[in-house]
């Protein structure tokens, strides 16, 4: 016989569910009355079967490892913004050498303008000058040891006989505060000044074997022997780069 | 929201949810009654959650809100409204039940029909399976079991009891009433 009113109560007792007065209500019950402590017995052994029943799936542990990717995919989303602390200080560094090499690039090309300016303006002196040159010759061995003692280096001048060059003379001149030697040459009218530098007296990053256009002159540069030429004119380009090639052979 | 909140969000949301993976499994397992839909399920219901983690109340039951995700995406999901479509047998509304008047034979169950019995709750309906399951497979209370199930909690007690009786009468009628 089961008693009531405890029966109606009994699965909330076992759930743990009732208020504490009346659990302990049904406690005394169940200690006193043999049929309803046996319904409890019987009720508790069918929650546990009911509990070992219930916990038949199992899952692929696959399906936890892409849940958990799944996971860290969601945080991966957000990667570029999670970790951007941890990008923000080398790609602050990226941008400021990409600033700085884009200031060294305007600073260089800057500085070569005015290079290339000065030697322009060495230049345009030479033709509105009444007397060009310092030393006046048509002859390379008269003009080249006229430099001697003059000039910290040495340099050697080519046979223009069978060309359309001439030599009109030279005299010193200075770039940057270094000394060095101006060549006059005439060709069909058009002067052309030629000027020679030590290395050092020149940036190193200005640009070599290149032809520069400036104020209507045309420019051409080329290394030998440690000296720096520059031929700067306002003769066709054709006639630069064959005095040139003329200067680069000379012996 | 920040990303240091987000990072330990993240963090926050591993810790708390993937302990819970196995249950979470097996109960949509039981709901869907379908390996592949049980997983498809479980992944929705953590990316849900993940994504969702942000109106997560702290200090409310974290465990009942998994798995009322995970019931609500099984309601939308295809087996799951045609599962809700079920009728049972009496409304949750219905007066109480009876007094339940079995002999001690008839609510014996040993190891040996474990089969049976989880043939038995797997033909249970939904609102039966569910409440039951949440009960004594996850040993929630009543208030987490309303939680999850987003009902009141007397529905959950009204459910429960008509569940236990229909499961053993489902027990009864495989076992040809030989139930000892």
């Amino acid at each position: 016989m089961i008693h009531e009113p405890w029966i109606g109560k009994l699965d909330a007792y076992l759930d743990g569910e009732l208020a504490s007065g009346e659990m302990q209500d049904l406690d005394r019950h169940l200690r006193e009355c043999p049929e309803c402590a046996a319904e409890s017995l019987r009720r508790v052994q069918w929650k546990r079967a009911i509990h070992s029943a219930g916990q038949r799936f199992v899952a692929d542990p696959a399906l936890r490892e892409r849940i958990r990717r799944q996971i860290s995919k969601g945080d991966g989303r957000r990667l570029s913004w999670r970790w951007w602390p941890a990008f923000a200080a080398p790609l602050l560094l990226l941008l400021l050498l990409a600033g700085a090499a884009l200031l060294q690039q305007n600073t260089r090309r800057t500085r070569n303008n005015q290079l290339v300016g000065e030697l322009v303006d060495l230049h345009v002196s030479v033709l509105a000058s009444a007397s060009p040159a310092d030393v006046v010759s048509t002859d390379r061995h008269t003009v080249k040891p006229w430099f001697e003692g003059k000039i910290p280096f040495t340099f050697n001048l080519p046979e223009l006989q069978g060309t359309s060059f001439e030599l009109v003379g030279g005299r010193v001149s200075y770039l940057q505060q270094s000394p060095g030697a101006e060549l006059i040459f005439r060709v069909r009218k058009h002067q052309i000044s030629v000027f020679i530098f030590q290395e050092r007296a020149v940036p190193s990053d200005l640009a070599r074997n290149v032809e520069i256009e400036a104020r209507s002159f045309h420019l051409e540069m080329f290394e030998r022997d440690g000296l720096r030429y520059f031929v700067i004119g306002d003769a066709a380009p054709e006639d630069l780069r064959a005095l040139s090639e003329l200067l680069k052979h000379a012996k | 929201m920040s990303v240091a909140e987000e990072r330990l969000s993240a963090a926050s949301f591993e810790q708390l949810a993937m302990p819970l993976f196995d249950r979470l499994y097996n109960f949509a397992h039981w709901l869907s009654r379908n390996r592949d839909e049980a997983e498809d399920l479980v992944q929705e219901t953590y990316a849900k959650a993940l994504k969702g983690f942000a109106s997560f109340e702290p200090g409310t039951n974290f465990r009942a809100w998994m798995f009322r995700i995970l019931r609500n995406t099984f309601l939308n999901s295809r087996t799951g409204m045609k599962a809700a479509t079920v009728p049972i047998d009496s409304p949750d509304e219905d007066p109480a039940l009876p007094v339940e008047t079995e002999t001690p034979e008839t609510i014996l169950i040993d190891r040996a029909s474990e089969r049976i019995l989880q043939e038995a709750i797997e033909e249970l309906p939904l609102p039966y399976r569910e409440a039951l399951l949440l009960c004594e497979v996850e040993e929630m209370s009543y208030q987490e079991i309303a939680a999850a199930l987003a009902i009141p909690i007397g529905t959950v007690m009204s459910r429960l009891s008509r569940a236990r009786r229909a499961l053993r009468e489902l027990v009864r009628q495989k076992q040809g009433g030989n139930i000892r």
